[in-house]
């Protein structure tokens, strides 16, 4: 498990970049299929990007992780930044949400006006 | 201003009278009190236009409201209190109004001291006079734990916002069109008044406390129970301290 020097096994980099590839593949078919806006989309893609680039330059990794302080086993910086990316993707989800309620807010309010201005009865 | 009342108190302030003026009512599930209280805001002021803000009711509080002759703003979910108070601010910016009243649909707040509750604003003193139940400490004074939980809040905004604050969660107010204007445009989601007083503090609204008695709600329930009061203390708390850190609104012409 821990090579020599402590370098990415190869099978490790394979893997991961199979499964990025997989990432940004299904992302952009979502996009071509609009189901995807491209503004929720770019954090997904440059997730998949960064993951992509990270298991296929090995001694990048390897550098990356020995500036972290990461003896040993340099895949666990690709870890680490998945981690990293999928709280940003969750954080931006908090926003969009957030945004998204105060909008619904205001509708409801203009609807609550509007209906009373015509006269609309609801049961 | 003609035939006095037997009930009613001095009649309503000429000051008053020549303001166009409404009262909110936000509701949400009232339709047993809704009605007496829309009665009991007539009789403090019988010129007054009276809007009831249904919050998304399950019960029939929209047709009990209409039934007194209230107009009814019914939402078609429930936004909580700060969505309906918001709601009939925006009414009263747009439709021109230059006072408004605000008063809760479960009964707890005595229209009969709206002459006293409006003197601060009349007299240009405030822009936004608010129901005190802790100056003088008469009539309902609230259970023990929300009272301890309001002294906590009331001594943070005393100290984010400068000037006494004794009652920083009561809904029971008068606002002008300043205050009107500034809530229409900005105000704070759940259990709402708080965070709204640092927002007026902040967009320079001048603010000042009248004591008055408040009543135990006549019926229904309570949105707020124990555990939650602690929740919504420490959620306040939060929403405080980052709206005192927050750019100032401006508030609108």
């Amino acid at each position: 498990m821990i090579g020599a020097s402590g370098v990415t096994p190869v099978a490790v980099a394979v893997a991961g970049a199979c499964a990025s590839i997989l990432l940004v593949l299904v992302v952009l078919e979502l996009i071509r299929k609009r189901r995807l806006r491209e503004r929720y989309a770019l954090l997904w893609l440059a997730t998949g990007i960064v993951l992509l680039v990270l298991s296929l330059w090995r001694s990048g990794l390897n550098t990356i992780a020995g500036w972290l302080g990461v003896k040993g086993y340099p895949p666990a910086v690709l870890f680490a930044v998945a981690t990293l990316f999928i709280l940003l993707v969750l954080l931006d989800y908090s926003t969009v949400i957030s945004k998204l309620a105060d909008q619904n807010t205001i509708l409801a309010q203009r609807l609550a006006l509007l209906e009373e201005k015509l006269g609309v009865k609801r049961s | 201003m003609a035939e006095a009342l037997q009930e009613a108190p001095a009649g309503v302030d000429p000051r008053l009278a020549a303001l166009r003026r409404v009262a909110l009512v936000p509701a949400y599930n009232e339709e047993g009190s809704i009605g007496t209280v829309i009665d009991e805001i007539r009789a403090a002021d019988p010129e007054i236009e009276i809007v009831v803000v249904d919050d998304g009711s399950r019960d029939d509080t929209t047709g009990a409201a209409a039934a007194r002759g209230a107009r009814v703003l019914q939402l078609p979910f429930n936004l909580g209190i700060g969505g309906a108070v918001q709601t009939g601010y925006r009414f009263a910016y747009e439709n021109g109004f230059d006072l408004a009243l605000r008063v809760d649909g479960d009964g707890q707040h005595d229209p009969s001291w709206f002459g006293v509750l409006a003197g601060p604003v009349l007299s240009g003193h405030a822009d936004i006079a608010v129901g005190s139940r802790f100056i003088g400490s008469k009539g309902f004074q609230s259970s023990r734990l929300r009272r301890f939980a309001i002294r906590i809040l009331s001594w943070t905004v005393t100290v984010l916002c400068g000037g006494r604050v004794t009652d920083p969660t009561s809904g029971f107010q008068v606002t002008n069109r300043r205050a009107i204007a500034l809530f229409a445009a900005y105000y704070p989601h759940d259990y709402p008044e708080v965070e709204a007083t640092v927002l007026a503090a902040k967009a320079g609204l001048r603010r000042a406390e009248v004591p008055v008695e408040m009543r135990e709600r006549s019926a229904g329930r309570s949105s707020i129970g124990a555990v939650r009061s602690v929740y919504y203390m420490v959620k306040v708390l939060l929403a405080v301290f980052v709206a005192a850190f927050r750019r100032p609104p401006e508030v609108p012409a």
